[in-house]
């Protein structure tokens, strides 16, 4: 039964070639395929948020996605976010703000905070829980989670528009 | 899940051409564009369809233009593109887009595949029947264009033939105020309860109407559209008469055709739909009336 697909994807800035089953996710394939595991399997039908991650710059959910589909794109997950041992601004804030419990939907919660910035979304407080409202937190760490958001923000300047 | 021992074909077309000659040569093929309502059915193992047709590599899928004054979006433009590029001219479609999932939804899922789908709950069908769209069908044979209220033959079921692929939606601009409601237990990641589109078309006094998730179909209240296009003053813009939009509430509650189900009951639905009927009018007429006459 092989009927594997080449695929070859840009992920946190290295060229990747890999041959995937056609219906494995980007999900599964990050994390077992590439060793990814940053990326969490929440919910696996959309719901929760957990796996989102960047491709090409747009944030989406890595569940609804299949591999296949990702041939020739760039992927940026949690783990490419810091550069020379630097977290990303949204990563401090989220550490410096107790912006989780278990920590389970943070990954997430970063990725979809760092485009909620960058589509600039992030101008109130009102902005950013709606337009992160597709992440879930079951520990309900919802006010820091947007503390850390507004605070990256101003720091990044997307909430100055 | 992904280590079922079937195996499935993975077709990616290039081109729009190919893809219709893809479709004719595997009629069981499953046409995939955004994935958000197809990759809970492939992660839960709840279809196993033997072949996927990818369309998310077809650049004459993923554009919208100005066609014969319509605007004409492509089956694959995902509803972040539809809220940013088309809120103006479409108003109601990006009402209710932006009332889909969740941004990381919106990023990626698209009309084509919310047609494709035809569930009766697909938040994108009440504003294209409010607002007189078509949808355009093609295959080997020719390409044919359905409106929108003849598209739906019942829950997930429409008029696509095995070997048609949806290309492409033509919709009206808007010539007056559309509105979109919808109820459901928070205002992201939900499935409707239910929804309710109106768009009023000033320019020759009539309304149209779309009801979502109350039906095995999306439906046009086609009584409560000629009611209240008979009873509304167009070209003076006096306020809405004395008990017009319950009226109206009640015909447009009186065309749903709603069930119990997980989501909501029957009864329940006919009375939202009333509710949301009453206060998108409202709305709406109070933006025609504080502009005068539409443009």
């Amino acid at each position: 039964m092989s009927n594997h697909v080449a695929v070859t994807v840009r992920v946190n800035g290295v060229d990747r070639e890999i041959e995937v089953d056609p219906r494995a996710t980007l999900t599964e394939t990050l994390r077992d395929r590439l060793g990814l595991t940053g990326t969490k399997k929440g919910c696996d039908r959309g719901e929760c948020g957990a796996c989102t991650v960047l491709v090409n710059g747009r944030r989406v959910l890595s569940c609804m996605t299949l591999a296949v589909t990702a041939h020739g794109a760039e992927v940026t997950t949690v783990e490419g976010l810091s550069s020379g041992g630097e977290l990303h601004p949204v990563q401090r804030a989220f550490l410096e703000n107790d912006a989780f419990q278990c920590g389970f939907c943070t990954p997430g919660q970063v990725m979809s905070a760092v485009a909620c910035i960058a589509e600039g979304h992030a101008t109130s407080d009102d902005e950013i829980r709606e337009w992160m409202s597709g992440n879930i937190c079951r520990c309900a760490a919802y006010p820091q989670i947007v503390a850390s958001v507004a605070k990256a923000a101003a720091e990044l300047g997307g909430a100055a528009r | 899940m992904n280590t079922a021992v079937s195996t499935m074909e993975f077709l990616r077309p290039a081109t729009l051409a190919e893809a219709l000659e893809t479709k004719a040569a595997h009629p069981e093929a499953v046409p995939l564009a955004g994935g958000t309502d197809l990759m809970v059915e492939l992660n839960f193992d709840r279809r196993r369809p033997p072949a996927l047709l990818d369309l998310t590599r077809i650049t004459e899928l993923a554009e919208w233009s100005e066609v014969d004054g319509h605007i004409r979006i492509g089956a694959t433009v995902p509803y972040a593109r539809i809220i940013t590029e088309l809120g103006s001219r479409l108003p109601g479609l990006a009402m209710a887009a932006r009332t889909v999932g969740s941004p990381q939804i919106r990023n990626r899922g698209t009309l084509g595949g919310n047609l494709g789908s035809a569930s009766p709950a697909g938040d994108g069908h009440p504003p294209l029947l409010a607002g007189h769209a078509t949808v355009e069908l093609a295959s080997v044979r020719g390409s044919r264009r359905v409106p929108v209220d003849a598209f739906f033959l019942g829950p997930k079921r429409s008029v696509v033939e095995p070997d048609e692929l949806v290309v492409a939606v033509r919709v009206p601009p808007a010539t007056g105020p559309q509105q979109f409601a919808k109820v459901g237990p928070r205002n992201a990641m939900v499935i409707a309860v239910c929804a309710f589109a109106l768009a009023l078309h000033p320019e020759n006094g009539t309304v149209g109407t779309g009801i979502g998730s109350a039906g095995p179909t999306p439906l046009r209240a086609r009584d409560a559209e000629e009611f209240l296009a008979a009873e509304l003053d167009w070209a003076g813009g006096r306020p809405l008469p004395e008990g017009v939009a319950e009226r109206f509430g009640e015909l447009v509650a009186a065309a749903a055709r709603p069930i119990d189900d997980v989501r909501g009951t029957a009864a329940y639905r006919g009375h939202a739909l009333a509710v949301l009927a009453r206060r998108t009018l409202t709305w709406a007429w109070r933006d025609h009336t504080g502009r005068g006459s539409c443009g």
